[in-house]
């Protein structure tokens, strides 16, 4: 699903974010990035979504090769990716149906077709009687899970998080991991990165841990 | 290996071109509403666009007036042929026969000296003087209207008359004709440069009013490029924006030029009957009307697709 063959990524300003990484995640797999910040997380997660483009290296995700991919094609790739952000990046002149809603109205879908997806979406996170409410007037924790059912409402088989419980007590921190386990149960690939570690080390899975852009 | 693809789930092609065609209808009536709930600043944008068309547009208007006015009144130049006075009936017939024939004559009129000096007296106070000559001191006269009144062809025609042994001289009052053409085509390209002028004005002003609808929508834009928005799909609100700031703009020229004509026609009325004429003022016609409005939408729509082209790319930074 995604591969990663001697990356490295140097950006204009010198700064070197990733040396020469290179890892594999299989299809249906979970795993953790971990490390300080500044390690090199974000970048990493930059390059699968084409973000950023690899220095030296070959990205490979979805059996795309991502250092030959046109501009036109970029979209498409990121239509199969579902991105959850740690400020979550919801549109506030929107209320939750709209927010989650984008990404099928960008593909195209129908309008009837829309409307099941985002309310299936939406009880999966647990928020089906929230779709008319605005983002301003959710919790942290439910402004999250709006976020995530945004990322997965287009079923997309891979799902990517920066820090998705950055801002979240234990509580609520647990409570959105499991909603990444149970989309790794249906058979979503799920790369998190994250540095609550403590919770990680609870849910017992791979873990590819970067320090100063280099894999420990 | 594959490069493109990811065609999401269950959406054939067909579905696809409905589905671009959906996203088409939702963005404009989108952008449109979005005006309307802006109706403060859109009102004041259409408000300068309709100003900045409506000027050159009604500066057109004048000039088809004008035109319209110098081709109704009898402004034809007319020759006015001389013949001397010792020329026999039978030459003068000859030498009319002559010019009737010649391609550039529309028409004439053949004065006899009788009857110029039945028309003379009548009109002038120099009855008395003329009765006390004992011969008719005026000459016979040929007014000739010609066909094509361009300075180049009438002077070949007076120059070709002029040989003829039974003219006296020929006189044709060129030169106001000649100004009034000049004024006509001063007016024309005037109202060019205008139009041209303030058409980069509209594309400036347009591409402003993109380029701010674009900051205050960054990061709705920059969330849309992440959930995989084509570039096409981020550029279409904003191009929608300036297809209906164009025919709103356009519109709204289009009422101010026929407001402006409702308040120039009292004044023009009056002038017309200083000249005892009736002149009602014309307004744009419907195909004038229709493909004024429909290039004011086309600039519009090109004033917002330069500024979307130039401030998009900016926009793109990552979250």
């Amino acid at each position: 699903m995604i591969l990663f063959d001697n990356v490295s990524k140097r950006y204009p300003s010198g700064k070197e974010a990733l040396s020469d990484v290179s890892f594999r995640i299989k299809s249906g797999e979970m795993a953790f990035l971990t490390g300080n910040s500044g390690a090199g997380k974000s970048t990493l997660l930059k390059l699968v979504m084409v973000l950023e483009r690899a220095t030296r290296g070959q990205v490979i995700v979805q059996d795309v090769n991502l250092s030959r991919i046109a501009t036109k094609n970029i979209s498409a790739l990121r239509r199969n990716i579902g991105f959850v952000f740690q400020n979550h990046q919801l549109l506030f002149d929107r209320n939750v149906f709209e927010n989650v809603a984008l990404p099928l109205y960008i593909a195209g879908f129908q309008h009837r077709e829309i409307g099941r997806r985002v309310r299936a979406a939406l009880s999966k996170v647990g928020l089906n009687r929230r779709e008319k409410a605005y983002p301003i007037s959710l919790s942290g924790g439910e402004q999250q899970r709006v976020g995530i059912a945004r990322a997965v409402v287009n079923r997309p088989p891979l799902l990517l998080a920066d820090e998705p419980t950055g801002n979240l007590d234990p509580a609520l921190s647990e409570e959105v991991m499991n909603l990444f386990l149970q989309f790794n149960q249906v058979g979503v690939t799920v790369l998190i990165a994250s540095h609550n570690l403590e919770l990680i080390s609870r849910l017992k899975k791979r873990q590819i841990r970067l320090h100063e852009g280099r894999l420990l | 290996m594959k490069t493109s693809g990811a065609i999401p789930t269950g959406v054939s092609p067909l579905e696809r071109v409905r589905a671009w065609a959906r996203s088409h209808r939702i963005i404009s009536v989108g952008s449109f509403v979005d005006l309307l709930n802006n109706r403060a600043t859109s009102f004041i944008t259409l408000m300068v666009l309709g100003i900045a068309t409506g000027l050159p547009l009604l500066l057109y208007v004048v000039l088809v007036n004008v035109l319209n006015v110098t081709e109704n009144f009898d402004g034809n130049p007319r020759v006015s042929i001389y013949l001397k006075k010792e020329t026999v009936e039978k030459d003068i017939e000859r030498f009319l026969k002559i010019v009737e024939e010649h391609p550039n004559t529309a028409s004439l009129q053949y004065i006899s000296p009788e009857e110029a000096l039945i028309d003379f007296q009548s009109q002038s106070n120099f009855s008395d003087v003329l009765n006390s000559l004992s011969s008719n001191p005026l000459p016979a006269l040929v007014e000739l209207i010609p066909r094509h009144t361009e300075s180049f062809e009438l002077r070949a025609q007076i120059n070709e008359l002029e040989k003829y042994q039974e003219v006296d001289m020929v006189i044709a009052d060129l030169a106001w004709i000649e100004r009034l053409n000049g004024f006509i085509s001063l007016a024309k390209s005037i109202v060019i440069l205008l139009a041209l002028m303030l058409g980069l004005g509209v594309l400036l002003i347009l591409g402003n009013t993109v380029r701010l609808s674009i900051e205050n929508r960054r990061h709705e834009i920059q969330v849309v490029k992440l959930v995989g928005g084509t570039d096409g799909f981020v550029r279409r609100p904003f191009l929608y924006l300036g297809f209906w700031y164009g025919l709103g703009g356009g519109i709204l020229a289009w009422l101010l030029v026929h407001v402006c004509l409702l308040f120039l026609s009292g004044p023009v009325e009056l002038i017309a009957q200083s000249y005892r004429n009736e002149y009602a003022l014309i307004g744009l016609t419907f195909f004038e009307s229709v493909s004024f409005v429909a290039l004011s939408s086309i600039l519009g729509l090109l004033g917002s697709a330069l500024a979307v082209r130039k401030h998009l790319r900016a926009s793109e930074s990552t979250i």
